[in-house]
């Protein structure tokens, strides 16, 4: 076999993010500037979207961030995805996601709110002050990252749009849109990606709306313009690219859940103890390293998490 | 030059050209490996290549046969054995990449697999089945056992191609097109092999069916 296994890397040989992203957004940046100038003259150029790799001012450091990870590197998080409105192979969305306009968008509250209410996604961002949130995340294949999400607790929409007491659960669904996804002209999945969760979990500090990451504006492949995430469940539980929340009163169905039922549960919490039918997860592989390590009950936020859950068979629950 | 009559040197160079050729997924996956381009998750990426090329294989060696027949290319049948092998060169290189780099020598944890996840179970027992088929692949083999039962013992080729399918489209979350297709391909080859075999009995006399089941 010519693997070997990787030496450790020295910090000062790693390519820093600012210029890895410069490399490529210089060479954008200049040919772009040409062609709006070009564009803009003759009047028909409006901004598609926020770019990646812009900025988000005012990122502070949240004390809810998972200390003593090291982070996965900015190209994994943004080459290695699954988001199959851009295709089911991992390199498909940061090939393809490019045809994705984040702008103009906006998404609807609905349901069981008193205050039901459409948000621009300049709102959104302008929401509550943005904070960085080092999360793990464990997708339900196996693998895992250390991910710097920016955005604020999902509690600050709910407060915002006042569910009535009929509120029980929250569903998300995702765009699809097979002009600027072509993975939705396939029937692999059940379109719109919808996902969702219990009120007291949505409610819970740790439950993100994330509309950055490592300190920047939301690459399209990595859900774009806004996104959920969860930390203590598999990756699938986090929709991307948001249209619409809804708040209604039965446990909806779930894309994956509707997909297959015995494998994919509507709670899906990371649970080194309850195997996925086909394969164990007890183990991970975090992307970045060679060997195997130990899955984390609730991904490890069980001491902020496992009260949600208290007297559930997990089993049953999954 | 007649494709349909090579000379024997003429298809010795063939060998030659084809080995290399079917080295080409090997030295590519090498070429990236050094060069760090198998992306985020490197033991998945050659876990899926060598097991993509262990199918592809399979199905090549199980192609040749009806390519000789509608062709009348019998020297087709001379790279059939290289073909196969190398079906069992990528498995093997399938097979350490599970064992060492994605297990990592957790025997237990191998055990477990094989006999708990049904996708694992396929995978292993193809491989196993292979063994056999790899070993008795020489002309002293082949002489050994006699035609008859040496032909019998490598129509097994057929199950392992079928295991192998089975244990990709098991092992795949939700789009199973890629599996698909193999199954498509294999399915064909079966009824091209069930079509002459038609042909065979409805063409041979009383006679001969009764001094072939003797």
């Amino acid at each position: 076999m010519l693997i070997k296994r990787p030496a450790a890397i020295p910090p000062s040989e790693i390519t820093s993010r600012d210029r890895y992203l410069n490399r490529r957004e210089f060479i954008r940046a200049s040919a772009a500037l040409g062609a709006a100038a070009g564009l803009a003259t003759a009047g028909i150029w409006v901004p598609r979207s926020a770019h990646a790799g812009t900025k988000l001012p005012d990122v502070r450091k949240s004390a809810l961030s998972t200390a003593g990870e090291g982070l996965t590197p900015y190209k994994d998080v943004t080459t290695y995805n699954n988001y199959y409105e851009f295709g089911t192979g991992k390199d498909d969305p940061s090939e393809t996601a490019n045809k994705l306009r984040t702008r103009p968008w906006s998404v609807a509250t609905e349901g069981e709110v008193s205050k039901p209410k459409v948000f621009d996604i300049e709102e959104i961002v302008k929401l509550a002050p943005l904070e960085e949130r080092v999360y793990r995340m464990r997708c339900v294949e196996g693998w895992s990252m250390v991910i710097p999400w920016v955005g604020y607790s999902f509690s600050e929409i709910i407060r915002r749009v006042q569910p009535t007491s009929r509120a029980k659960y929250v569903q998300f669904t995702s765009l699809a849109d097979p002009e600027q996804m072509h993975g939705i002209r396939m029937p692999i999945l059940d379109w719109p990606y919808t996902e969702g969760l219990r009120m007291d979990e949505a409610m819970h500090p740790l439950t993100i709306l994330c509309v950055g990451l490592y300190g920047d504006v939301l690459p399209n492949q990595d859900g774009a313009p806004v996104r959920v995430v969860i930390p203590w469940k598999y990756g699938f539980k986090n929709g991307k690219s948001i249209v619409k929340i809804r708040f209604v009163e039965e446990q909806p169905k779930t894309t994956w859940q509707l997909a297959n039922a015995r494998e994919y549960g509507f709670y899906s919490n990371v649970n080194p103890e309850v195997d996925h039918p086909r394969w164990s997860q007890a183990k991970e592989r975090r992307i970045g390293e060679f060997g195997k390590r130990a899955t984390l009950m609730f991904n490890g936020y069980g001491d902020q998490v496992a009260s949600l859950y208290a007297g559930m068979d997990l089993r049953k629950y999954y | 030059m007649s494709l349909a009559q090579l000379k024997p040197d003429q298809v010795k160079w063939l060998k030659a050209v084809l080995f290399a050729l079917c080295l080409v997924p090997f030295s590519r996956l090498a070429w990236l490996g050094a060069h760090q381009g198998l992306g985020a998750n490197p033991i998945e990426y050659i876990t899926r290549s060598t097991g993509w090329w262990t199918l592809s294989f399979l199905l090549i060696t199980l192609s040749v046969t009806p390519l000789r027949r509608v062709s009348g290319w019998n020297w087709l049948l001379r790279l059939r054995r290289m073909l196969g092998l190398f079906a069992f060169f990528y498995v093997s290189l399938h097979f350490t990449t599970y064992i060492w780099l994605d297990q990592f020598f957790d025997w237990q944890g191998i055990l477990k697999d094989i006999a708990k996840r049904p996708f694992i179970t396929v995978g292993f027992t193809a491989f196993v089945l292979l063994i056999p088929l790899a070993a008795t692949s020489t002309n002293a083999m082949v002489r050994r056992l006699g035609a008859k039962r040496w032909q019998r013992l490598h129509r097994a080729a057929y199950v392992i191609a079928t295991l192998g399918v089975l244990h990709f489209w098991w092992l795949v979350k939700k789009d199973i097109r890629e599996p698909l297709i193999f199954g498509t391909l294999l399915g064909l080859l079966f009824l091209i092999r069930l079509l002459y075999l038609r042909r065979r009995l409805t063409a041979s006399t009383p006679s001969t069916v009764r001094s072939q089941a003797a």
